[in-house]
């Protein structure tokens, strides 16, 4: 059998900044975002691809980071919940999460705000069925999700036309 | 590689199975073999009445593809499974070489003529769907193959299916699923194709329920008898998502509603469907 492979480097971009990391093959995507780049913002809820806690933004598209190996982010592009601000401006969703009461703990909301942020880049007048939809891997367990989807409606009519 | 690796070596697809399964220690490979650099195994390609599916290709590639949209029960499969996270990793190539008895594409794809392009060492092979599956988490694929592609062959005219699952929530495994495939010539249907998911180590062809489509007008009596067939074929395990009567019950009920969204495309109506939820 061929002896392990060890470290391997990779590459990739967070929030708009570039990063080399040499790291174990067996490392979570979450695991590198935490741990080793200090992006805290970023939860682990259930670890097994329920709970959505851990949702990132990989080349644009809603993952679960504890279901991603981090050596297969190489060459990527992730958003994270610290890169939502702009200069110190919340971003809209942000905004609208606070502004409507859409969290309580706290603990999904980075997920839901990711989650969100696919669905309005990719419609921007999602009904409410949508929303549903495109939230559904995403667990609240102090159960907010009225005040949740309305945050959602909330920042699809203020993001409109920006 | 496979081969080199040795026998505890596996694949790694869009992992969306295999990363949890091994953290709970249900999986422990010695190797993992990521394929997701590999380029050009996402492809959707529609070819003389044929789609042809890379290997790699997310299941949310497939929900927002003009193309597959083609096939309606195949746009139910994958616009339902999991969440959207899951449905942005998850291929269908990795669902079909697990197998999970729960798996959504098996069962969706036991209802068409459907076949899995195996690709090893010593060459290239072509597999029918019901001979690739072979048992609960068994395929046909040798330990040094992998899944290259899958093809299905596009439904004739007249012909309308639908695929519903009922789950308790988005990312869990559905309770039970019913995969219909009519094709009506007028009110008398031709043919039909019936799968029942979770209910079973495998997907499980309706055969008596078919039977009792075949040939005849869909009316209350065809459909009773199909329901019949279908609960009669399953063959479900109590478990925490419920009885194996409650299963057999739903996976009835499933069917009949299916059967009823099928009618309704054979005849051209566009209609949306999406997964049941508790």
């Amino acid at each position: 059998m061929p002896e392990s492979i060890g470290n391997i480097p990779i590459q990739l971009r967070v929030n708009g900044k570039s990063f080399s990391r040499t790291i174990e093959p067996r490392k979570l995507l979450v695991e590198l975002l935490r741990e080793d780049l200090d992006l805290t913002g970023t939860h682990v809820g259930c670890d097994t691809t329920y709970c959505g806690a851990c949702t990132v933004l990989m080349n644009g598209a809603a993952i679960k980071s504890c279901t991603v190996f981090a050596v297969q982010a190489d060459g990527a592009e992730i958003l994270t919940v610290e890169g939502l601000e702009n200069n110190g401006e919340l971003h809209p969703i942000q905004k609208a999460f606070g502004d409507s009461f859409g969290l309580q703990c706290g603990y999904c909301t980075p997920g839901l705000m990711l989650s969100a942020l696919q669905l309005l880049s990719q419609n921007q007048q999602p009904s409410d069925k949508e929303i549903r939809k495109a939230i559904a891997g995403n667990t609240c367990r102090c159960t907010g999700y009225q005040n949740i989807l309305k945050a959602i409606q909330v920042a699809a009519q203020n993001m409109k036309g920006a | 590689m496979l081969a080199q690796l040795g026998d505890d070596s596996k694949l790694l697809a869009g992992g969306q199975s295999l990363i949890p399964l091994m953290k709970l220690r249900f999986a422990n490979p010695t190797h993992l073999v990521d394929l997701n650099f590999i380029p050009g195994a996402s492809y959707i390609r529609e070819e003389s009445g044929i789609l042809r599916f890379g290997a790699l290709t997310r299941h949310a590639a497939i929900e927002t593809s003009a193309a597959a949209g083609k096939i309606p029960i195949l746009h139910d499969c994958a616009a339902g499974i999991a969440d959207v996270q899951v449905r942005n990793r998850g291929t269908i190539g990795g669902s079909l070489a697990e197998a999970d008895p729960s798996g959504d594409w098996a069962t969706v794809l036991a209802t068409l003529a459907a076949e899995v392009r195996c690709l090893g060492a010593k060459g290239e092979r072509t597999v029918s769907l019901s001979d690739f599956i072979k048992d609960a988490y068994t395929t046909a694929l040798a330990h040094d193959e992998l899944v290259s592609e899958v093809a299905v062959k596009i439904p004739p005219k007249g012909s309308g299916g639908a695929y519903l699952a009922f789950k308790r929530s988005a990312p869990v495994y559905p309770t039970a699923s019913a995969a219909v495939q009519l094709t009506m010539d007028g009110d008398v249907c031709q043919d039909a194709a019936i799968a029942l998911g979770c209910v079973g180590l495998t997907a499980i062809r309706a055969n008596d329920a078919e039977a009792a489509l075949r040939g005849e007008p869909l009316t209350d009596k065809t459909m009773l008898r199909a329901m019949e067939g279908s609960r009669a074929a399953a063959n479900p395990q109590s478990d925490m998502r419920g009885s194996a009567d409650y299963k057999r019950t739903l996976v009835g009920a499933l069917v009949k509603r299916a059967i009823e969204i099928a009618l309704r495309r054979a005849r051209g109506e566009p209609v949306k469907v999406g997964h049941v939820y508790a």
